[in-house]
């Protein structure tokens, strides 16, 4: 489901973020990515996301490989992935119902579908009670699940979480974790970046660490 | 690394078994083809509105925007309305002058100024022998003392015309052509012929002065187009700016909607919208502007065409002209805000 072939990022300025990243996570799949700030974690969701483009290799998402998309076909390639941002990167002049109706509301679904879908994506995190609160007045856990419900109303089969838990104390930040692990186990492929190593530990789950750019450890491969 | 490379290859070979090593190319082609592949199977089962009513809805939408925003929002269009106002007032004022010049134009009289010698008696047996003419529908014979009784009425005119000893006014034929002879090739041939007519000292054709009312009309037209063009050039500037502050005002929630999957088309929508209804407002208070000013005008216009003994009424914007010009408002706000957008929606980008 999301594949990397050698892939390297090196930016105009000359710094290069990843070299040589090569992984597979298959469909169903759950990992973390870890490693300390700078490594390139966000660089490589950014790749996966479509927001910066390759310098070599190849990746492949949904089936899809990324550098035959052109600039026209990146908004339907955003469709399939669902993105969830530490800053959270909600509309804070809309309701909760309408941040999480967005992505919805972007592919041109009916209204009453529309309703229906916000209002389970809402429930499953919790906050169906808050939909018509503005995400200012609700506690930076609360604007994460948000974030959250946004990422998975169009049930896309990807989901990238960037540093989901940054800012979040250690239960809130096992919560969302847990509500990650429920939609992992409806078969949804799931890349979490984060630096929070103890999380990690008791996750239990697949590890890609990167350092300097480079994948230096990749437990899947380990264990086989 | 070794181990995941392996496990690709062998997965495509079972997929595709005639090439056992897929090179780049030939991958993408497959992937091309298979449109079983999850996102589009997720983004085709999905209900999607029909086009025209996301349109619609979008419409609507970006009317309530502006409507939460009155003051701004009528400020923008207030400017756009006085840029449009003047043009198409200059345009409203001209098409009324010209319909006053059409009706002149077929009031083709031409005077017979006959000479010094020729009696009343004589006036009247040309004017009989004139009328025979197949082109003449009537013939008006103006004797010296008629003459000269109408330049008395005019004040100033009196005294002057009493140091004279003796009337210096001639007879006059004011000959009134046919409709279908006033053509100017007709009309041409016919003063050729009174010319010919011993009686007659000079032909003046009464026409030199409808011709110089058009051309200057001509003129003004080619002026208030120019006029119309530099100002209409103003609404898509007017509109760009606003709709430049808008997308600046926006910039966050253009860039998550983008990395939520928004199309460009999709971003763009609102802005185009907006534009739009900017445009019309602006055509609807230039509207409001030249009807208001029209109304204050008729009065006085009315008094003077009394005094000219016309009945020329002051004609309102009509129907086709009003539509053109919302229309054309309309339009121009679209085209202004498709400026802006195409050159800045493009600068934002999610990092």
């Amino acid at each position: 489901m999301i594949q990397f072939d050698n892939v390297s990022k090196r930016y105009a300025s000359g710094h290069v973020a990843l070299e040589n990243i090569s992984f597979q996570l298959d469909v169903g799949e759950m990992a973390f990515l870890t490693g300390h700030s700078g490594a390139g974690k966000s660089t490589l969701m950014k790749l996966i996301a479509l927001i910066e483009r390759t310098s070599g290799g190849q990746i492949v998402i949904n089936n899809k490989n990324l550098s035959r998309i052109s600039r026209r076909g990146i908004a339907h390639h955003r469709r399939g992935i669902g993105v969830i941002f530490q800053n959270h990167k909600l509309l804070y002049d809309r309701t909760v119902f309408d941040n999480v109706a967005l992505p919805l509301i972007v592919a041109g679904h009916h209204q009453h579908d529309i309703a229906s879908r916000v209002r389970a994506a809402l429930d499953k995190v919790g906050l169906l009670r808050h939909e018509k609160l503005y995400p200012i007045t609700l506690s930076g856990g609360e604007q994460q699940r948000v974030g959250i419900a946004r990422a998975v109303v169009h049930k896309p089969p990807v989901i990238l979480a960037d540093e989901p838990t940054g800012n979040l104390d250690p239960d809130l930040s096992k919560e969302i974790m847990k509500l990650f692990q429920q939609f992992n186990q409806v078969g949804v492929t799931m890349l979490i970046a984060t630096h929070d190593l103890d999380l990690v530990k008791q996750m239990k789950q697949r590890v890609l660490t990167l350092e300097h750019g480079k994948l230096i450890y990749n437990s899947q491969v380990a264990e086989e | 690394m070794i181990k995941n490379r392996e496990r690709r290859n062998s997965n495509s070979e079972r997929r595709n078994t005639r090439t056992p090593i897929p090179d780049k190319d030939q991958r993408s082609l497959r992937e091309r083809r298979s449109n079983s592949s999850a996102t589009t199977q997720f983004i085709k089962k999905t209900p999607v509105l029909p086009w025209a009513l996301r349109h619609l809805q979008v419409f609507f939408y970006t009317l309530g925007q502006i409507c939460r925003q009155p003051f701004a929002s009528l400020m923008t269009a207030a400017v756009i309305g006085i840029a449009l106002a003047l043009p198409t007032g200059f345009y409203v004022l001209l098409k009324n002058v010209q319909q006053v010049s059409s009706t002149m134009d077929d009031v083709t009289q031409i005077s017979l100024f006959l000479k010094k010698e020729v009696g009343e008696k004589q006036a009247l047996q040309l004017s009989n022998r004139l009328q025979k003419m197949q082109e003449i529908e009537s013939i008006q014979h103006i004797s010296p003392q008629e003459a000269l009784d109408e330049f008395r009425q005019y004040a100033g005119f009196s005294t002057a015309l009493k140091v004279l000893d003796e009337n210096p006014l001639p007879s006059v034929l004011v000959i009134n052509p046919i409709d279908r002879f006033a053509t100017p090739e007709a009309i041409g041939s016919l003063l050729e012929q009174l010319e010919t007519v011993s009686e007659v000292e000079i032909v003046r054709l009464d026409m030199q002065w409808i011709k110089r009312l058009n051309a200057l009309l001509e003129t003004s037209q080619r002026g208030v187009l120019i006029l119309a063009t530099l100002l209409a050039m103003s609404v898509p500037l007017i509109v760009g700016n606003t709709i430049r502050l808008a997308i600046n005002n926006r910039r966050d929630e253009i860039e998550i909607t983008k990395l939520i999957g928004a199309t460009d088309a999709f971003i763009r929508r609102p802005f185009l919208y907006s534009g739009l209804w900017y445009g019309l407002l602006g055509g609807i208070i230039a509207w409001l502007l030249i009807t208001v000013s029209l109304k204050l005008l008729s009065a006085p216009v009315e008094r003077l065409s009394l005094l000219y003994d016309s009945t020329f009424i002051l004609h309102a914007l009509d129907f086709t002209t009003s539509f053109k010009l919302l229309l054309i408002s309309a339009l121009l706000g679209w085209l202004g805000s498709w400026l802006a957008v195409s050159r800045h929606l493009r600068e934002i980008e999610p990092s």
